[in-house]
């Protein structure tokens, strides 16, 4: 069941741009991704879009389609009217390279800043035990596939450029979270991820949540409890007081980074 | 760093480019890539890391069930003589036989190191790392998350070698390999590329470079491989006066999704049947009893009762036949389908939703569910999935040294899927993982040992006017008008190879296909693109197809040679497994002045000592 879809899609560069018409066949079935790449073979050679797995497990497609932040590759035209038309731009929060793409160096900066994993050693068989109950929290943060959707959303640094220098953003929030929950990790990141990377910027609005491809809880399970961590640092007397005496209790053997 | 924030830390640029200095470069950043880099730098060397994509979005990010490691957390008498057995006969013994011995023995130590730079695996309820069974595998042995193992394995590297500070250039593409002269060394010194990002040139000077370039999929219609798998390392090599081996066994991993048409080839993780899952024709039936081959009926069960015992009771019972080897399994859907017992839309059915619990399937399969969900509307904890073969995965590919991936060109190196012998004619399910890690770090430590014994002396130099001829190629498309599409070659291609040199080939059919690829390389040295260099896919392709159709004719011509069915490589002229075939290698090469045209010849395979011998008589 093959239809003409009508869609807008912005080209240009970092310049300037404006969106273009094109009308294309798609069958039944398809996302968006396949008529983009349709309009790239047949009617745009040079036209400019990151994409890699086409199944949602490798973060490249990010767009905003509609005004709405998707994954072109999730994003099936079914979900649409066939008399709809539909409009892609690419990731506001990022500068445009060309057409679709835009250039996430912000994202491979803000990476480089998070301190290291750092194990406690091994048991003396060369293994190390943790439990499933205890590595779950981790492995739900690690599901993320770095699309930067959540950066892209983020209001803090969507209409404030400015504030890009002093905020990591969600998905690196996610990233000091799981550190943090890690049953083995020896590092203690809570001031770290508070003054660094400006997590007391965030004022919950869940709007990386919302547009999360994985699904995951970022401001339910990632950011909240760790604004809960660095406050219990910051303010309980009782804690403070704690750590100047004696290491944390929950982990041994944690140093501030 | 990425093309476009260059800033003040822009090189000299003698030759007009943007150039650099490194000990190693290491081509590619998939689970090998990273592996060599991390290894590399941590032998001293200065190391950089060039892939085609952003940082952390490779292949190997799509690996879902696991990273075989005969570690013996859940089954005590696994280890690596029975991992090294298994490996060797999935591979139907023409594997490399120190590489297959390498692999097992050091497999459960990588693993490890990835918990030790924080990898999640799943756990077993004494809290070690837990391990899942997989087609091929006697025991219960591939370390995992869920399915996403490769999005952890590549994530966990990605972080390690960003904590070290390699240098990483995205989204740039190598298209050529330089070497000195042959009076002068004939080794390594250096490579030219693109960034992606600005179209503009980049010159490496370095005496080792790692080639970890992934596959050959997308010379294929139906594939799980995404755009970058173009076989650029196999042809780089080739170019570079290196050797490919085992380039007809390409593997078509048994379960692709089939509808609807733009998820076709998407990969449907293997371990839907390790956890359970069967396959069945339109009558119901679940066909695999009916496709025992001889060499494996003793580790088969041949009912259903006994195949459904040993999820729980591996000693006394015998693996379910849709656990065999992919090859086998690719081979029997194959069959079934064209004797008409298909789903509706070309496939057959793969059921776990009548034999686990929604619990347990949400639990063990979670991205497999969501893929069905949101792509097909299929509910898979409810009802079966349909599925098909698909374009996986390349056994062949550069000939190295096992202990050293070291190429037959000083300086060269191969780790991963772009190197050939480890999994012989085909490669069991999870190997993959490992071998990226094995295989990845002795290369990563080898090309920094090279690096190191080259200090002090004079180093290879790059020439100026080989750089400006490499620049002149890589233009030529933009300097001609109403030449070929790229996009419209890339599709005949996978239109030829997909038709003529797919699961079952004949010798007409290899023959017709070398005619069509030659065809196509006449029709590609008249490529014409559009536009100009910034981020232009069309560019891209346009080189890259180069490298596909070299790919291609190696697989054709390697395949129309061997008169014999093995692993992945099926005859219908010539349906047998021959042991005259069973010691011999062929090995493909592009000699000087073969004016692209691609050399075959016939090579022993090395010979394995007779302690290893003695393994496959005393293991049951």
């Amino acid at each position: 069941m093959s239809y003409e879809l009508r869609m807008r899609l912005w080209r240009g560069d970092a310049s300037g741009g404006a969106l273009g018409d094109f009308t294309v066949v798609v069958e039944e079935g398809e996302v968006v991704l396949d008529a983009i790449h349709r309009i790239q073979a047949t009617q745009a050679g040079d036209l400019a879009v990151r994409w890699n797995c086409k199944a949602g497990k490798c973060g490249s497609c990010s767009a905003e389609i509609n005004g709405r932040p998707r994954l072109m590759c999730m994003t099936r035209l079914a979900d649409f009217e066939e008399s709809e038309t539909i409009t892609v731009t690419p990731m506001r929060a990022f500068p445009v390279i060309r057409d679709l793409v835009t250039d996430v160096s912000f994202n491979y900066e803000k990476a480089k800043q998070v301190p290291a994993f750092a194990p406690t050693p091994r048991d003396a068989d060369g293994k190390r035990r943790m439990q499933q109950v205890d590595v779950e929290r981790g492995q739900e943060f690690r599901k993320c596939i770095e699309c930067f959707l959540c950066q892209n959303t983020c209001h803090v640094v969507r209409d404030h450029e400015d504030n890009k220098a002093a905020f990591a953003g969600p998905r690196f929030f996610l990233r000091y979270a799981e550190l943090d929950m890690h049953p083995l990790d020896t590092n203690d990141r809570r001031k770290l991820s508070q003054d660094a990377a400006g997590l007391g910027m965030c004022n919950i609005t869940k709007c990386c949540t919302e547009v999360c491809p994985e699904n995951i809880k970022i401001t339910d399970n990632a950011i909240i409890p760790m604004k809960e961590r660095v406050a219990d640092r910051k303010f309980d007397p009782v804690t403070w007081l704690g750590s100047k005496i004696m290491r944390r209790s929950d982990t041994a053997q944690r140093e501030e980074v | 760093m990425t093309g476009n924030v260059m800033g003040s830390d822009v090189p000299s640029e003698p030759h007009g480019f943007e150039e650099h200095s490194y000990d190693v470069v290491v081509i590619g950043a998939g689970g090998a890539g990273l592996r060599a880099a991390i290894a590399a730098q941590d032998a001293g060397a200065k190391t950089a890391i060039v892939c085609k994509s952003l940082l952390g979005k490779a292949h190997t990010v799509m690996a879902e069930g696991g990273i075989a490691a005969a570690m013996g957390n859940v089954y005590p008498d696994d280890n690596w003589q029975v991992h090294f057995r298994d490996t060797m006969r999935g591979g139907k013994m023409l594997n490399n036989w120190r590489m297959a011995q390498l692999h097992a023995q050091e497999a459960p130590e990588r693993v490890l190191e990835l918990e030790e730079w924080g990898a999640l695996f799943d756990r077993t309820d004494d809290g070690l790392i837990s391990q899942r069974d997989f087609g091929g595998h006697r025991f219960a042995r591939l370390a995992h998350v869920g399915d996403r193992t490769g999005l952890e394995m590549i994530r966990t590297l990605q972080q390690r070698a960003v904590a070290q500070g390699i240098d990483v250039f995205m989204e740039c593409t190598i298209t050529e390999l330089f070497k000195t002269a042959p009076g002068d060394g004939n080794r390594i010194s250096g490579a030219f590329g693109y960034w992606r990002e600005s179209g503009r040139f980049i010159v490496f000077h370095a005496p080792c470079m790692v080639l970890a370039t992934g596959g050959i999929g997308k010379s294929y219609q139906v594939t799980s491989n995404s755009w970058e798998y173009t076989g650029d390392g196999h042809a780089l090599a080739m170019r570079t006066g290196a050797s490919l081996i085992n380039m007809e066994f390409v593997q078509f991993h048994p379960t692709g999704m089939v509808w609807p048409p733009s998820v076709k080839g998407i990969l449907v993780t293997e371990s839907v049947r390790g956890d359970g899952g069967v396959l069945r024709n339109s009558d119901g039936k679940r066909f695999m009893f009916d496709y025992i081959p001889e060499f494996f009926k003793s580790e088969t069960a041949d009912n259903e009762a006994e195949a459904d015992r040993w999820y729980d009771d591996k000693s006394n019972n015998r693996r379910p036949p849709e656990l065999l080897p992919r090859d086998e399994v690719a081979r029997a859907i194959n069959s079934e389908i064209k004797a008409g017992r298909g789903s509706p839309h070309g496939g057959v059915f793969l059921d776990i939703a009548s034999r686990r619990t929604p619990e347990f399937i949400m639990r063990r399969l979670p991205s497999m569910y969501h893929q069905f969900k949101e792509l097909a509307d299929v509910d898979i904890t409810a009802e079966p999935m349909e599925i098909g073969p698909t374009c996986h995965y390349v056994m062949g590919g550069v000939e190295v040294d096992p202990d050293t991936g070291a190429s037959k060109i000083t300086g060269l190196y191969a780790a991963g899927e772009v190197a050939g012998g480890m999994h012989g004619s085909n490669r069991l399910g999870g190997n993959s993982l490992s071998d990226l890690l094995v295989f990845g770090c002795r290369a990563g430590l080898n090309a920094a040992y090279l690096a190191h014994q080259s200090r002090g002396g004079q180093r290879p130099r790059v020439d100026g006017a080989e750089v400006r001829a490499a620049a002149k190629r890589a233009l030529a498309p933009f300097e001609r008008a109403g030449g070929e599409n790229p996009y419209t070659i890339q599709h005949d291609l996978q239109d030829v190879m997909q038709r003529l040199v797919g699961i079952i080939r004949n010798a007409d059919e290899l023959a017709a296909s070398l005619k069509e690829i030659d065809a196509l390389k006449e029709r590609a040295k008249n490529l014409t693109v559009e536009g100009h260099r910034q981020y232009n896919p069309g560019w891209h392709l346009a080189l890259d197809i180069v490298n596909m159709l070299t790919v291609s004719e190696c697989i054709a011509t390697a395949a129309l040679e061997r008169q014999e069915s093995r692993g992945g490589h099926t005859r219908d002229d010539f349906p047998a497994t021959d042991d005259s075939w069973g010691t011999r290698n062929l090995v493909l090469t592009l000699p000087d002045g073969s004016d692209g045209k691609v050399h075959l010849e016939h090579q022993p395979l090395p010979a394995m000592p007779d302690d290893l011998k003695k393994l496959f008589e005393t293991l049951t």
